[in-house]
């Protein structure tokens, strides 16, 4: 991992942009770091709207980053449709406010927070991560967020808090998708607590620096990143402590092709395809796919003794 | 001029070659989105699929219409439709596996979507090699029952469709039910059908 740092900006000052290779978004971007002192304050709800209060993180990659064109208009999003491009024609329906995420399960302390009080719970800061999906293509994205940890430790898991669940919105009138049968709804996705305590997982708000547009997972998400996209599940409303493994959507679906781990593995394929290579949007030629999506020094000893193949 | 116009061969020429100056016009102008490889993959797949059903449909429609020229057209569209099944799978071998043998073997052996695609665009080599009429007139009968393969290959098709979507099966059933009504106007019942319908229609005489 590359901590890269601006010469002219102090590196413990708010996350420069200078990498953004939209002039006008670099432009915006100064505007924001002036205005930056505001810390905490409560960004405008819209997609696109500058998130102000950016701090930088270590979580940086030499990786070149993939356009914000290509990360808003290429999506798995099936609640507003299985093609690529439905999520970005369909997923203006979706109203982010008013928004309300409930904590709930084995915890200490269970409660309704509303989206504004969320985002303030934490800073926020630019992690830039890699995606893979479970297809075999993959993006490098400047996610805007915190670590899921944060939260946890604020609702205090009881000790029958194993696992966590993680539900999307479940409303056809805003996700024309769910009108189709594809996929159960509501679209639940699962890890297990230490899992969701690692500092890697991450909930997302922001995408290069701006609110989340609506087919990345406005206007919160999660983002685990060494594991396959579909893991990361988008426009959560509850988060639940419990103490069975969940059922999650793509389990139910097709068991024999998707695990509840689903870790980014190249040596475990999918039934039907081969998950060795992967090709990076942008790219010409394929890449190797990297155990744990290259994340393997922060998290594999989560699975130490575990047969990969077997939990997959 | 006005007689190369009235040629009908011209205008379905020129229609056959719209998908294939789609993807140019799109490559060039940046419109294949964010996976281009993936659009030109699906686009030649999907091109190939509906070249085999429309090539399946010019039977039936003689038998709508009457018309028995229409077999005329019939070599060109399979000619097309293996175009199409060849820039497909040159796009496989080149920008899916950059022509890696080992990977494209391991492929075909194992992907059974691989295998059963590939196994239907093999099988359309002999048909598009022996679609001359020199080579029709020295087979005779049997250039009729190597033509039957193309049920087959239609049938390989959908399953291959079928069996690499990911979840949502409704295109490939789609085309399937297209496929399965082609195939069951070919029956005695479904020919019957035809006719009666051309009956209904058409004044008797014309
Ligand atoms: C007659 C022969 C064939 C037909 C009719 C056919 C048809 C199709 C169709 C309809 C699609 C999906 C398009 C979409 O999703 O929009 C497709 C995808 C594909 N085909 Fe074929 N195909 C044929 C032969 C082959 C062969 C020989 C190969 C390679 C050896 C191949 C490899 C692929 C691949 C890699 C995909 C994309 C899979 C994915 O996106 O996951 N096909 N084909």
């Amino acid at each position: 991992m590359l901590i890269r740092r601006s010469k002219d900006i102090p590196p413990s000052e708010i996350t420069p942009p200078e990498i953004y290779r939209d002039r006008r978004r670099f432009m915006q971007g100064l505007s924001a770091l002036a205005a930056g002192t505001l810390l905490g304050a409560s960004p405008e709800a819209g997609a696109g709207a500058r998130l102000v209060g950016i701090r930088g993180s270590a979580y940086r990659l030499a990786d070149e980053k993939t356009p914000y064109r290509d990360i808003t208009t290429y999506n798995n999003f099936y609640e507003f449709g299985t093609g690529k491009s439905d999520p970005a024609s369909n997923a203006g329906s979706l109203k982010t406010r008013p928004w309300t995420v409930t904590i709930e399960g084995a915890v200490k302390h269970p409660k309704i927070w509303d989206i504004e009080a969320l985002l303030k719970l934490a800073p926020l800061e630019e992690r830039v991560y890699r995606m893979r999906c479970v297809e075999g293509w993959s993006m490098v994205i400047p996610w805007v967020g915190f670590s899921l940890s944060e939260l946890i430790r604020r609702a205090e898991p009881t000790g029958n808090a194993k696992y966590v669940e993680f539900v999307t919105l479940n409303d056809p009138g805003q996700m024309p998708g769910q009108r189709s049968r594809v996929l159960n709804w509501p679209y639940v996705e699962g890890l297990r607590l230490d899992e969701a305590m690692h500092p890697l997982t991450l909930l997302a708000v922001g995408l290069y620096g701006e609110v989340l547009p609506n087919q990345n997972g406005a206007p919160i998400r999660l983002v685990v990143p060494w594991k396959y996209g579909f893991k990361s599940a988008k426009s959560i409303v509850s988060i639940r402590f419990v103490e069975k493994q969940p059922r999650t959507a793509w389990m139910m679906a097709a068991p024999e092709e998707y695990g509840f781990y689903s870790n980014v593995n190249p040596q475990v394929e999918h039934p039907r395809w081969s998950q060795a290579k992967e090709r990076r949007i942008g790219e010409f030629r394929k890449r190797d796919t990297l155990m744990f999506n290259g994340y393997g020094e922060q998290v594999a000893s989560l699975y130490r003794g575990m047969d990969l193949k077997k939990f997959f | 001029m006005g007689a190369v116009l009235r040629n009908p061969k011209v205008w379905i020429v020129l229609l056959c070659l719209l998908p294939l100056v789609r993807l140019i016009v799109l490559g060039v102008g940046g419109g294949l989105g964010a996976n281009p490889i993936e659009f030109i993959t699906h686009s030649t797949g999907t091109w190939t699929l509906v070249g085999l059903l429309v090539i399946l449909s010019v039977t039936p429609l003689r038998q709508l219409t009457g018309r028995a020229d229409l077999v005329r057209y019939r070599r060109m569209l399979g000619l097309f439709t293996f175009f199409y099944a060849c820039l497909h799978f040159v796009t496989y071998l080149w920008l899916d596996q950059f022509f890696d043998p080992a990977a494209i073997a391991r492929d075909i052996v194992k992907r059974p979507f691989i295998t059963v695609g590939f196994t239907a665009f093999v099988l359309l080599i002999p048909l598009a090699a022996t679609s001359t009429h020199a080579m029709m007139r020295r087979l005779g009968r049997r250039w009729q029952l190597l033509h039957r393969l193309i049920y087959l290959i239609a049938v390989l098709g959908i399953i291959h469709y079928l069996w690499l979507v990911k979840k949502d099966l409704t295109d490939p059933l789609v085309y399937g039910g297209v496929l399965v009504l082609l195939l069951g106007l070919r029956l005695p019942l479904g020919v019957a059908l035809l006719r009666a319908i051309r009956g209904r229609w058409v004044p008797a005489g014309s």
